[in-house]
């Protein structure tokens, strides 16, 4: 920033700044550690409270317990199904939608995008939300997963943005050659495209992973929930913790004893494998969604 | 453009009007027919009938929840809730922004902003997940430190006296990394001729992040603190779900979540509906009121 300051308020600064940073990243990082070292513990090295930011008594006992009762798997499998199937309806409408709101000679062009903005500011709320769901037959069928949120207001704007900002000439060659604009968008528009595609694919498909509440709405099943769904009930609602520590491979004479502290154990092991797949992909996807917050702030 | 022309217009884009269809009819079904869905807390809805065929009741529902033992509770709630995350929530970014802005190293400056973000990408869910098990009183980390202090151990989420706290503190954890982005992009903005020019003029680091820093962002804070309280109403619906129980409505039951639990759980519709309604009311007046405060006091508003 300034030149080389030594003053003694700058050096008080510093040191005020340093250690809030420090703070924050240890604070940031340290809740995430503990689970993953809590969940790769013996539940007896955490009944004895001595588990901290690394495992103790290693075993992956927790683990093997939540496979083999299945439940956590299943809801991984629904939670891929969710995310994979809604982001590409996303995408699909998003991006059909995005073109032509991008054509300022379009009749029309001001109507549609106001019926869009609207949106922004009002809408029905959850139970006339729900009562379509319902009525459309939606109700705890896949649909209710992925149609309600087809087009996100905030995402199409981006896109609209980022197609005004691709230079007319390469599509009018096209048109001479007598292709329409279905074809242009495409064949010259998508493949152009790529990057932003991909970025507000990010943004919808890491939406739909860590979504929960249409899910809570919408679904009836528990075999059709979804991995956050699971995890409120093992992590916050407990029982199914209880349940899975005496269904697993203990002898009853463990269950009883240990129990408690079993069940704990899955519930910092559920935890962790719902976070793992964001914590891995996060540090490299993580630039697209500043620039998003960007693009949303010039705009916004 | 007069009739004939526009025709022509319209008939020439064909093809772009045949791709609005689809996202036109996905706006009309998802987002306004549950606006129409609103009349809903006028009727007393019955599934059978329809929204159409049952009974006008006028503004019975509301009267109802006027009347409700717990009404002043959940403005209380909501409204303290709200306010606490504008004095504690709001500012956190806008601090970490002017913070990180003073660090002369890039590369450290990228790892800690790298790091800030994670907690955005972590679901509700899990968010919430790690509360429970980390305040548990049996076995969680919290209630551990707090034994070697020799304090007994708190259930805090199931006291009333912890819940703001706990919602609020986690919030600024889940929150403050992703939200110093937009105030980091305003900051870049400033010109460094003014910091050169104060350094000449004799200012300290701190003068100039008080006369310089923090001036030029003030548009930006003061559009996203309108947007803040505009939302507020909105927003937190699924937090407030996921850590309240029943011992502690008596601070974490808010107007959403009563939504939540007496129109979708008890299928009060049109009850749940009126509910709704009164909660966007409140929502319009303040992001009104706001954005006119600010107009007065500094000039800045959304319109």
């Amino acid at each position: 920033m300034a030149a080389k300051d030594n003053s003694c308020s700058s050096i008080i600064l510093d040191a005020i700044i340093h250690s809030s940073l420090v703070f924050l990243l240890i604070v940031t990082l340290f809740p995430v550690l503990h689970i993953a070292s809590v969940s790769l513990s013996s539940s007896s090295a955490f009944a004895k409270g001595i588990v901290g930011f690394y495992p103790r008594e290693f075993t992956f006992a927790a683990y093997k317990m939540i496979w083999e009762a299945g439940k956590v798997s299943n809801g991984l499998l629904n939670s891929i199904l969710y995310t994979a199937a809604g982001t590409f309806v996303n995408l699909v409408m998003t991006a059909t939608m995005a073109y032509p709101l991008s054509k300022k000679a379009l009749p029309l062009r001001g109507f549609y995008t106001m019926v869009v903005l609207i949106t922004m500011f009002f809408s029905g709320g959850m139970i006339p939300n729900f009562l379509l769901v319902r009525s459309l037959g939606f109700y705890n069928t896949l649909w209710a997963m992925i149609l309600p949120g087809a087009i996100s207001t905030w995402n199409l704007i981006i896109m609209r943005t980022f197609f005004q900002s691709i230079p007319n000439e390469l599509e009018e060659s096209a048109f001479i050659d007598g292709a329409n604009d279905i074809q242009v968008l495409v064949r010259i528009i998508l493949p152009l495209s790529k990057a932003a595609t991909a970025t507000l694919g990010l943004f919808y498909a890491v939406g739909h992973w860590n979504s929960w509440f249409p899910a809570l709405m919408y679904l009836k099943d528990n075999d059709k929930y979804p991995l956050q769904l699971i995890l409120r009930s093992i992590v916050i609602q407990g029982q199914v913790a209880q349940e899975l520590a005496q269904q697993g491979d203990l002898s009853a004479l463990e269950a009883m004893g240990i129990g408690a502290t079993t069940a704990e154990s899955i519930k910092y092991a559920t935890l962790f494998v719902s976070m793992l797949p964001m914590l891995l992909i996060y540090p490299f996807i993580q630039k697209y969604f500043v620039k998003g917050v960007m693009i949303g702030s010039l705009k916004g | 453009m007069n009739y004939r022309q526009w025709i022509k217009a319209f008939r020439k884009t064909k093809y772009l009007q045949l791709l609005v269809i689809p996202g036109l009819i996905y706006y009309i079904i998802f987002h306004y027919i549950p606006m129409y869905g609103i009349v809903i807390s006028f009727k007393d809805y019955n599934m059978r009938l329809g929204i159409m065929g049952s009974p006008w009741v006028g503004l019975e529902n509301f009267y109802k929840f006027f009347a409700h033992p717990q009404f002043f509770r959940l403005i209380r709630n909501t409204l303290i809730i709200n306010l606490y995350q504008i004095v504690f929530v709001f500012p956190a970014p806008i601090v970490l922004a002017l913070f990180l802005n003073e660090v002369r190293n890039k590369y450290y400056k990228k790892v800690v902003q790298t790091i800030s973000y994670l907690p955005n990408f972590i679901s509700m869910v899990a968010v919430a997940g790690m509360l429970f098990v980390f305040l548990s009183p049996q076995g969680g980390i919290i209630n551990n430190i707090l034994s070697l202090f020799g304090i007994e151990p708190i259930y805090f989420l199931g006291e009333t006296k912890w819940f703001r706290t706990v919602y609020i503190a986690s919030d600024i954890w889940k929150g403050t990394g992703f939200g110093a982005i937009i105030y980091l992009a305003a900051l870049s903005n400033v010109n460094i001729e003014m910091y050169e020019a104060a350094t000449i003029d004799g200012a300290s680091r701190v003068q100039k992040i008080f006369l310089i820093s923090l001036p030029s962002i003030l548009p930006t804070i003061i559009i996203l603190l309108i947007f803040n309280i505009g939302g507020m109403m909105s927003l937190g619906t699924e937090k407030a779900l996921l850590l309240q129980n029943p011992a502690t409505y008596e601070t974490s039951d808010i107007i959403s979540t009563f939504v939540y639990r007496r129109g979708l759980l008890l299928a009060e519709y049109s009850f749940g509906a009126a509910v709704g309604v009164f909660n966007s009311i409140i929502n319009v007046v303040l992001i009104a009121v706001t954005n006119y405060a600010a107009k007065k006091m500094t000039e800045i508003s959304l319109w």
